[in-house]
């Protein structure tokens, strides 16, 4: 569908928001989108960070000529965008205190999510993990929904030094959502013995399952990070 | 009114529209995005007889009007599709279905063949895969090769038996023959070229296996100018694929000799575009004074 811009400006070192408006209803946190940028042969896959009625937000980092030719683009202009695709997190499974951890621009699905869970009266904390203090973004936003929100840099320009995975060990919590890179991903099943979801990243071709290029083998046969995923249950993974 | 149906070895087809084998998976998921039915036929996954996850990721490389997928087959296996693919397919879909066949010896391609053709209406025999080793593309680019798989298949193939060809050849028009001598009923023209993308900054590949198969309007002069080739000198109907993204490439494919014509990259960017081409094609007929889509196939000198 015609998605209107509304919004798209700078919120870090490379990282920007995107507000699309149209009638989009209500997309799950941890689904996605998939934009399509004039000049390139793919659509585009980003995560949903933020979805209400009439508007959905994505968070992207410039990675190559697609997403830099995103950030050109202008307020009032229109994209087609499918929306919904992947199936999202399930904020069921958080009994009562949950635990949000985020690898740069992996944080941005988390803020949907801690809105919805802060709606079922759970308490949250994020743990995030950025390069360096200039590409950071959501604290903010994140402390407004969590009861607590850490934050490690690489280079230690901000929080404690370190990747995110150095400060999850003394939180008090039932289930764990994750998103970010693959390393990440896997350091954190390993580190921790709860159950949880993750949110991951592929290079899709076509983003709706048809074309087989996102496969992953998991412990329950080949699944599709575009169609059974992006959020797959820590115990499906096979790293 | 003008008449978009076309005939293909006896199957009409209520237009010359289906989504190539590889870019449609096995149809359920576009169901999802529009009513399947208003398609011309589908091409369902490339079914080998043992289950495959494929190749390893990164298996899409985007390109310049294009892209690069080494995929390597996956799919569940011929038994599986049979048992569950086809008939979820056929509880949404009422127009012809067609098989991809392929294998990995002379005999797999028999025996995944013997599995899937019944329960398919034509059969579409892939020798042209490029992203499988010792099997696939080998069988396609030579004549020797294609001789005995299409022979080696006709006899456990009771559906017309299409051959799809690979444009990695130096004589296409060679192959092709060979095959309407070995006894298939059509031709598919072309598969995806063999191709390759490297990321400067990493200094590697971008797809884990170096190589991959290049699809998508940057393909269509190729495919196109194969399928006038071989019309040329081939009795058998073909089957145009590669590039095809309008009504007008639709038309302009089958003016070079298809009758019926393949949409693979364009589905995998938008959903919707068989249906969009299949809404825009009686227009554009008319406004090309065609009234039959028939009158048109093959009538460039």
């Amino acid at each position: 569908m015609e998605l209107i811009v509304t919004r798209n400006q700078r919120l870090a070192e490379q990282i920007f928001v995107m507000e699309l408006s149209g009638d989009v209803g209500t997309l799950p946190p941890g689904s996605f989108v998939e934009l399509a940028i004039p000049g390139f042969y793919l659509r585009r896959p980003f995560s949903v960070s933020r979805s209400e009625n009439g508007s959905v937000t994505i968070i992207y980092k410039i990675v190559g000529k697609g997403t830099e030719a995103m950030s050109h683009f202008p307020v009032g202009c229109s994209v087609d965008v499918l929306c919904g695709l992947g199936n999202g997190f399930d904020v069921t499974k958080a009994r009562k205190k949950a635990l949000l951890i985020g690898g740069g621009v992996g944080t941005a699905p988390l803020y949907q999510l801690s809105i919805l869970l802060k709606e079922q009266k759970i308490e949250t904390v994020a743990c995030l993990g950025f390069n360096t203090l200039s590409e950071i973004f959501l604290q903010k936003e994140l402390e407004e929904n969590c009861k607590e929100v850490r934050i490690t840099t690489l280079d230690g320009t901000y929080g404690e030094k370190g990747f995110v995975t150095t400060q999850l060990t003394d939180i008090e919590y039932d289930y764990f959502y994750a998103c970010g890179p693959l390393p990440m991903l896997k350091a954190v099943c390993e580190l921790l013995p709860t159950q949880g979801q993750l949110s991951l990243e592929a290079r899709m071709g076509c983003g709706y399952g048809v074309c087989m290029g996102c496969t992953i083998p998991t412990q329950l046969g080949p699944k599709r990070v575009c169609k059974e995923g992006p959020v797959f249950e820590k115990e499906e993974l096979i790293w | 009114m003008v008449d978009t149906s076309v005939n293909l070895c006896g199957i009409t087809l209520q237009n010359p529209v289906i989504p190539a084998s590889g870019t449609f998976g096995f149809g359920l998921e576009m169901a999802e995005f529009y009513d399947l039915n208003v398609l011309g036929a589908i091409a369902i996954k490339g079914t080998t007889v043992a289950p495959r996850l494929g190749n390893p990721s990164p298996r899409i490389a985007e390109c310049t009007q294009g892209l690069l997928n080494s995929i390597g087959l996956q799919n569940p296996g011929a038994e599986q599709v049979v048992k569950e693919e086809i008939p979820n397919l056929r509880m949404h879909f009422r127009q012809p279905i067609i098989g991809n066949i392929c294998g990995f010896s002379v005999d797999d391609y028999r025996e995944c063949c013997r599995i899937v053709a019944p329960n398919v209406d034509l059969v579409e025999l892939n020798i042209s895969c490029p992203n499988v080793h010792n099997g696939g593309m080998a069988f396609g680019t030579t004549e020797r090769g294609a001789a005995e798989v299409v022979t080696a298949v006709r006899d456990v193939c009771d559906r017309p038996l299409f051959v799809k060809l690979s444009p990695n050849v130096t004589d296409i028009v060679s192959i092709a023959k060979t095959c309407e001598n070995a006894g298939a009923d059509g031709l598919t023209l072309i598969n995806t070229l063999l191709g390759m993308r490297i990321d400067i900054r990493r200094r590697v590949p971008v797809l884990a296996q170096k190589m991959g198969g290049f699809s998508g309007p940057a393909v269509f002069p190729v495919a196109l100018r194969m399928v006038y080739q071989v019309h040329k000198v081939c009795s058998l109907p073909i089957i145009g694929c590669g590039g095809v993204q309008s009504a007008e490439d639709v038309i302009e494919m089958m003016m070079a000799g298809a009758t019926a014509v393949q949409v693979g990259s364009e589905n995998l960017r938008n959903p919707y575009a068989c249906p969009d081409i299949i809404k825009h094609l009686p227009e554009r007929m008319k406004q090309l004074k065609i009234n039959n889509l028939n009158q048109i196939i093959g009538i460039i000198e």
